[in-house]
Protein backbone atom coordinates (compact mmCIF):
# COMPACT_ATOMS: atom_id res chain seq x y z
CA UNK A 1 0.00 0.00 0.00
CA UNK A 2 1.71 2.98 -1.12
CA UNK A 3 -0.40 5.74 1.17
CA UNK A 4 1.07 7.96 3.17
CA UNK A 5 4.06 7.64 1.14
CA UNK A 6 4.61 11.57 1.12
CA UNK A 7 4.44 11.85 4.68
CA UNK A 8 7.45 13.08 6.24
CA UNK A 9 7.55 15.96 3.61
CA UNK A 10 5.98 18.86 4.75
CA UNK A 11 6.63 21.35 2.37
CA UNK A 12 3.85 20.35 -0.04
CA UNK A 13 0.17 18.67 0.36
CA UNK A 14 -0.39 15.73 1.30
CA UNK A 15 -3.02 13.15 -0.57
CA UNK A 16 -3.27 9.69 0.10
CA UNK A 17 -2.99 6.80 -2.85
CA UNK A 18 -6.57 6.42 -2.31
CA UNK A 19 -7.58 10.15 -2.10
CA UNK A 20 -5.60 10.50 -5.41
CA UNK A 21 -7.88 7.93 -7.38
CA UNK A 22 -10.81 9.54 -6.16
CA UNK A 23 -10.52 12.96 -6.99
CA UNK A 24 -9.30 11.45 -9.99
CA UNK A 25 -12.59 10.66 -10.87
CA UNK A 26 -14.33 13.04 -9.21
CA UNK A 27 -12.45 15.82 -11.79
CA UNK A 28 -13.21 13.21 -14.95
CA UNK A 29 -17.09 12.80 -14.44
CA UNK A 30 -17.08 16.28 -13.89
CA UNK A 31 -15.54 17.83 -16.78
CA UNK A 32 -17.41 15.16 -18.70
CA UNK A 33 -20.83 16.65 -17.32
CA UNK A 34 -21.71 13.23 -15.68
CA UNK A 35 -21.46 14.58 -12.08
CA UNK A 36 -22.34 18.21 -10.43
CA UNK A 37 -19.59 18.81 -7.70
CA UNK A 38 -21.68 21.24 -6.04
CA UNK A 39 -24.53 18.19 -5.75
CA UNK A 40 -22.27 16.02 -4.73
CA UNK A 41 -20.91 18.45 -1.68
CA UNK A 42 -24.85 19.30 -0.75
CA UNK A 43 -25.32 15.34 -0.11
CA UNK A 44 -22.42 14.91 0.94
CA UNK A 45 -23.12 17.63 3.55
CA UNK A 46 -25.82 15.79 4.73
CA UNK A 47 -23.79 13.15 6.16
CA UNK A 48 -21.74 15.46 8.75
CA UNK A 49 -22.50 13.47 11.28
CA UNK A 50 -21.57 10.36 10.18
CA UNK A 51 -17.89 10.68 9.11
CA UNK A 52 -15.07 9.92 10.90
CA UNK A 53 -14.80 9.80 14.27
CA UNK A 54 -15.59 13.19 15.27
CA UNK A 55 -13.31 13.21 18.29
CA UNK A 56 -13.75 16.88 18.83
CA UNK A 57 -17.40 16.94 20.59
CA UNK A 58 -15.61 14.18 23.17
CA UNK A 59 -13.18 16.74 23.41
CA UNK A 60 -15.19 19.65 24.06
CA UNK A 61 -17.94 17.71 26.34
CA UNK A 62 -14.40 16.55 28.69
CA UNK A 63 -13.02 19.95 28.98
CA UNK A 64 -16.71 21.30 30.26
CA UNK A 65 -16.75 18.53 32.71
CA UNK A 66 -13.22 18.28 33.84
CA UNK A 67 -11.39 21.18 34.86
CA UNK A 68 -8.23 19.14 34.73
CA UNK A 69 -8.40 17.91 31.28
CA UNK A 70 -9.76 21.20 29.97
CA UNK A 71 -6.18 22.92 31.48
CA UNK A 72 -4.01 20.57 29.82
CA UNK A 73 -6.20 20.56 26.54
CA UNK A 74 -5.27 24.85 26.21
CA UNK A 75 -1.53 24.10 27.25
CA UNK A 76 -1.29 21.05 25.19
CA UNK A 77 -4.05 20.49 22.65
CA UNK A 78 -1.92 17.89 20.38
CA UNK A 79 -1.44 15.82 23.53
CA UNK A 80 -5.11 16.17 25.16
CA UNK A 81 -7.15 15.56 22.07
CA UNK A 82 -4.63 12.64 21.42
CA UNK A 83 -5.82 10.97 24.35
CA UNK A 84 -9.58 11.11 23.49
CA UNK A 85 -8.46 8.82 20.62
CA UNK A 86 -7.33 11.07 17.61
CA UNK A 87 -4.07 10.99 16.51
CA UNK A 88 -3.12 13.86 13.81
CA UNK A 89 -0.84 13.72 10.86
CA UNK A 90 2.49 14.55 12.21
CA UNK A 91 3.51 18.33 11.99
CA UNK A 92 -0.08 19.59 12.41
CA UNK A 93 -0.82 21.32 15.37
CA UNK A 94 -3.88 22.34 17.45
CA UNK A 95 -4.94 25.40 19.60
CA UNK A 96 -7.87 25.87 21.35
CA UNK A 97 -9.44 29.05 21.82
CA UNK A 98 -12.10 29.33 24.59
CA UNK A 99 -15.01 31.37 24.20
CA UNK A 100 -16.26 33.05 26.98
CA UNK A 101 -18.63 36.20 27.35
CA UNK A 102 -16.23 38.89 26.85
CA UNK A 103 -14.84 37.09 23.71
CA UNK A 104 -16.37 34.59 20.93
CA UNK A 105 -13.79 32.95 18.52
CA UNK A 106 -14.52 31.81 14.70
CA UNK A 107 -11.76 30.01 12.58
CA UNK A 108 -11.40 30.97 9.06
CA UNK A 109 -9.86 28.00 6.66
CA UNK A 110 -8.35 27.24 3.48
CA UNK A 111 -9.75 23.81 3.43
CA UNK A 112 -6.69 22.24 2.72
CA UNK A 113 -5.62 18.70 2.63
CA UNK A 114 -4.86 18.49 6.44
CA UNK A 115 -8.54 20.50 7.43
CA UNK A 116 -8.70 18.53 11.00
CA UNK A 117 -11.87 16.31 10.33
CA UNK A 118 -11.16 13.95 12.51
CA UNK A 119 -11.41 16.44 15.15
CA UNK A 120 -13.79 18.58 13.64
CA UNK A 121 -16.11 16.66 11.70
CA UNK A 122 -16.78 17.64 7.31
CA UNK A 123 -16.28 21.04 6.80
CA UNK A 124 -19.31 23.26 5.64
CA UNK A 125 -19.22 23.25 1.94
CA UNK A 126 -19.27 27.20 2.08
CA UNK A 127 -16.56 27.24 4.57
CA UNK A 128 -14.20 27.65 1.71
CA UNK A 129 -15.61 30.33 -0.78
CA UNK A 130 -14.05 32.97 -0.86
CA UNK A 131 -16.68 35.45 -0.33
CA UNK A 132 -16.92 33.83 3.48
CA UNK A 133 -13.55 34.28 4.20
CA UNK A 134 -12.96 38.06 3.76
CA UNK A 135 -16.33 38.74 5.01
CA UNK A 136 -15.46 36.88 8.07
CA UNK A 137 -12.75 39.06 8.82
CA UNK A 138 -13.91 42.27 7.50
CA UNK A 139 -17.12 41.76 9.76
CA UNK A 140 -17.51 38.55 11.88
CA UNK A 141 -20.70 40.48 13.65
CA UNK A 142 -22.52 40.01 10.11
CA UNK A 143 -21.32 37.12 9.38
CA UNK A 144 -22.87 35.28 12.66
CA UNK A 145 -25.78 36.87 12.39
CA UNK A 146 -26.52 35.44 8.81
CA UNK A 147 -26.22 32.41 10.72
CA UNK A 148 -28.40 33.21 13.36
CA UNK A 149 -26.17 34.28 15.91
CA UNK A 150 -26.56 37.51 17.96
CA UNK A 151 -23.63 38.25 20.69
CA UNK A 152 -24.36 40.89 23.08
CA UNK A 153 -22.03 43.98 21.87
CA UNK A 154 -19.76 43.85 24.14
CA UNK A 155 -18.18 40.53 23.26
CA UNK A 156 -15.42 40.93 21.40
CA UNK A 157 -15.03 38.67 18.17
CA UNK A 158 -12.07 37.29 17.53
CA UNK A 159 -11.27 35.55 14.23
CA UNK A 160 -8.43 33.09 13.88
CA UNK A 161 -6.64 32.23 10.13
CA UNK A 162 -5.69 28.66 9.78
CA UNK A 163 -2.14 28.77 8.54
CA UNK A 164 -0.37 25.65 7.20
CA UNK A 165 1.08 25.20 10.84
CA UNK A 166 -1.76 25.67 12.96
CA UNK A 167 -5.29 24.63 13.24
CA UNK A 168 -8.15 25.89 15.60
CA UNK A 169 -10.85 24.01 17.59
CA UNK A 170 -13.02 26.76 19.07
CA UNK A 171 -14.30 25.50 22.76
CA UNK A 172 -17.74 27.14 23.16
CA UNK A 173 -19.39 27.78 26.53
CA UNK A 174 -20.53 25.25 28.25
CA UNK A 175 -25.03 25.68 28.11
CA UNK A 176 -27.05 26.83 30.83
CA UNK A 177 -28.85 24.08 32.76
CA UNK A 178 -26.35 21.11 31.86
CA UNK A 179 -25.63 20.67 35.39
CA UNK A 180 -24.85 17.18 36.52
CA UNK A 181 -24.93 15.86 32.51
CA UNK A 182 -22.43 13.25 31.40
CA UNK A 183 -19.54 13.68 29.35
CA UNK A 184 -22.16 11.07 26.38
CA UNK A 185 -24.93 13.85 27.04
CA UNK A 186 -22.84 16.89 26.71
CA UNK A 187 -21.30 15.50 23.43
CA UNK A 188 -24.65 15.56 21.79
CA UNK A 189 -24.65 19.32 22.30
CA UNK A 190 -21.61 20.00 20.43
CA UNK A 191 -21.88 20.51 16.83
CA UNK A 192 -19.45 20.95 14.05
CA UNK A 193 -20.33 24.89 13.54
CA UNK A 194 -19.64 25.63 17.43
CA UNK A 195 -16.27 23.93 16.87
CA UNK A 196 -15.50 26.66 13.85
CA UNK A 197 -17.39 29.56 15.98
CA UNK A 198 -20.03 29.72 12.93
CA UNK A 199 -22.70 28.45 15.63
CA UNK A 200 -23.13 27.69 19.58
CA UNK A 201 -23.56 24.40 21.05
CA UNK A 202 -27.30 23.10 21.23
CA UNK A 203 -29.30 24.60 24.35
CA UNK A 204 -30.36 21.66 26.86
CA UNK A 205 -33.46 21.40 25.82
CA UNK A 206 -33.05 20.77 22.17
CA UNK A 207 -31.97 17.44 22.46
CA UNK A 208 -33.56 14.45 24.41
CA UNK A 209 -31.94 12.91 27.22
CA UNK B 1 -30.22 15.42 -10.04
CA UNK B 2 -31.95 14.52 -7.35
CA UNK B 3 -29.27 13.27 -5.23
CA UNK B 4 -30.47 13.45 -1.72
CA UNK B 5 -30.87 11.45 1.53
CA UNK B 6 -33.57 9.26 0.62
CA UNK B 7 -31.63 7.89 -2.67
CA UNK B 8 -29.07 7.05 -1.06
CA UNK B 9 -31.01 5.15 1.83
CA UNK B 10 -32.66 3.57 -1.66
CA UNK B 11 -28.54 2.79 -2.55
CA UNK B 12 -28.07 1.17 0.63
CA UNK B 13 -30.82 -1.18 0.69
CA UNK B 14 -30.22 -1.72 -2.79
CA UNK B 15 -26.40 -3.00 -2.15
CA UNK B 16 -25.36 -5.57 0.39
CA UNK B 17 -22.88 -4.78 3.37
CA UNK B 18 -22.87 -0.66 2.84
CA UNK B 19 -21.65 0.36 6.09
CA UNK B 20 -25.00 2.25 7.74
CA UNK B 21 -26.93 3.12 10.96
CA UNK B 22 -30.41 3.31 11.60
CA UNK B 23 -30.62 6.18 9.16
CA UNK B 24 -28.23 5.24 6.29
CA UNK B 25 -24.90 5.57 5.57
CA UNK B 26 -21.90 5.88 7.56
CA UNK B 27 -18.37 6.64 6.20
CA UNK B 28 -14.87 6.41 8.49
CA UNK B 29 -13.19 9.11 6.23
CA UNK B 30 -14.45 11.80 3.69
CA UNK B 31 -13.15 10.37 0.38
CA UNK B 32 -15.34 7.41 1.48
CA UNK B 33 -18.57 9.70 0.95
CA UNK B 34 -17.28 10.99 -2.58
CA UNK B 35 -17.24 7.90 -3.32
CA UNK B 36 -20.34 7.10 -2.37
CA UNK B 37 -21.68 9.92 -3.48
CA UNK B 38 -20.53 9.56 -7.17
CA UNK B 39 -22.04 5.98 -7.28
CA UNK B 40 -25.03 7.50 -6.31
CA UNK B 41 -24.80 10.44 -8.82
CA UNK B 42 -23.95 7.75 -12.08
CA UNK B 43 -26.88 5.95 -10.96
CA UNK B 44 -29.31 8.70 -11.19
CA UNK B 45 -27.82 9.46 -14.45
CA UNK B 46 -28.70 6.15 -15.48
CA UNK B 47 -24.83 4.97 -16.08
CA UNK B 48 -25.51 2.20 -14.28
CA UNK B 49 -28.12 -0.16 -12.14
CA UNK B 50 -28.46 -1.27 -8.87
CA UNK B 51 -27.89 -4.56 -10.12
CA UNK B 52 -25.22 -4.21 -12.45
CA UNK B 53 -23.66 -2.31 -9.25
CA UNK B 54 -23.98 -4.89 -7.21
CA UNK B 55 -22.12 -7.63 -9.39
CA UNK B 56 -19.29 -5.53 -10.11
CA UNK B 57 -19.05 -4.26 -6.69
CA UNK B 58 -18.90 -8.46 -5.55
CA UNK B 59 -16.31 -9.23 -7.84
CA UNK B 60 -14.12 -6.06 -6.74
CA UNK B 61 -14.75 -8.19 -3.36
CA UNK B 62 -14.00 -11.86 -4.51
CA UNK B 63 -11.19 -10.25 -6.06
CA UNK B 64 -9.55 -8.65 -3.12
CA UNK B 65 -10.39 -11.91 -0.80
CA UNK B 66 -8.06 -13.90 -3.57
CA UNK B 67 -5.62 -11.19 -2.95
CA UNK B 68 -5.65 -11.72 0.64
CA UNK B 69 -7.65 -8.85 1.93
CA UNK B 70 -8.12 -9.18 5.55
CA UNK B 71 -12.09 -8.65 5.08
CA UNK B 72 -12.13 -6.95 8.14
CA UNK B 73 -15.37 -4.76 7.00
CA UNK B 74 -12.87 -1.57 6.84
CA UNK B 75 -11.62 -1.79 3.67
CA UNK B 76 -15.21 -1.79 1.85
CA UNK B 77 -14.92 1.26 -0.04
CA UNK B 78 -11.39 0.51 -1.10
CA UNK B 79 -13.24 -2.59 -2.49
CA UNK B 80 -16.05 0.08 -3.74
CA UNK B 81 -13.52 2.47 -5.27
CA UNK B 82 -12.26 -0.07 -7.21
CA UNK B 83 -15.61 -0.85 -8.63
CA UNK B 84 -16.39 2.40 -9.84
CA UNK B 85 -12.84 3.01 -11.46
CA UNK B 86 -14.00 -0.54 -13.35
CA UNK B 87 -17.61 0.29 -14.13
CA UNK B 88 -16.90 4.06 -15.67
CA UNK B 89 -14.27 2.24 -17.97
CA UNK B 90 -16.53 -0.90 -18.69
CA UNK B 91 -19.45 1.92 -19.78
CA UNK B 92 -16.97 3.77 -22.05
CA UNK B 93 -17.28 6.58 -19.73
CA UNK B 94 -13.84 6.78 -19.50
CA UNK B 95 -11.21 4.18 -20.06
CA UNK B 96 -8.57 3.25 -17.21
CA UNK B 97 -5.36 5.14 -19.50
CA UNK B 98 -7.68 8.53 -18.64
CA UNK B 99 -7.91 7.50 -14.85
CA UNK B 100 -4.53 6.92 -14.27
CA UNK B 101 -3.38 10.23 -16.51
CA UNK B 102 -6.08 12.25 -13.96
CA UNK B 103 -4.48 10.11 -10.78
CA UNK B 104 -1.19 11.67 -12.28
CA UNK B 105 -1.88 14.65 -12.20
CA UNK B 106 -3.56 15.08 -9.43
CA UNK B 107 -0.43 13.88 -7.62
CA UNK B 108 1.37 16.14 -9.91
CA UNK B 109 -1.18 18.86 -8.42
CA UNK B 110 -0.18 18.25 -4.84
CA UNK B 111 3.41 18.04 -5.06
CA UNK B 112 3.48 21.64 -5.95
CA UNK B 113 0.69 22.64 -3.82
CA UNK B 114 2.53 24.72 -0.52
CA UNK B 115 0.95 22.72 2.47
CA UNK B 116 -1.85 24.38 3.98
CA UNK B 117 -3.32 25.52 0.27
CA UNK B 118 -6.32 24.13 -1.53
CA UNK B 119 -5.35 21.55 -3.83
CA UNK B 120 -6.08 22.38 -7.41
CA UNK B 121 -6.11 20.58 -10.67
CA UNK B 122 -4.75 22.98 -13.33
CA UNK B 123 -3.57 21.94 -17.01
CA UNK B 124 -0.08 22.22 -16.28
CA UNK B 125 -0.24 19.02 -14.32
CA UNK B 126 -1.00 16.77 -17.06
CA UNK B 127 2.67 15.70 -18.10
CA UNK B 128 2.95 15.00 -21.99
Amino acid sequence: MSDHQHEHDYDHSELSETELRVRALESILTEKGYVDPAALDVLIETYEKKVGPRNGARVVARAWSNPQFKAWLMRDANAAIASVGYAGRQGEHMTVVENTPERHNMVVCTLCSCYPWPVLGLPPVWYKSAPYRSRAVVDPRGVLRDFGVALPAQTEIRVWDSTSEVRYLVLPMRPAGTEGWSEEQLAELVTRDSMIGTGLPKKSDEIAR
Amino acid sequence: MTLDPQAARQAVDAVPDVPRDADGPVFREPWEAHAFAIALALHERGVFTWEEWTQTLAAEIRRAQAAGDPDTGTTYYRHWLAALERIVAEKGVAAAEMQARYRDAWEHACERTPHGKPIELRPGDFGN
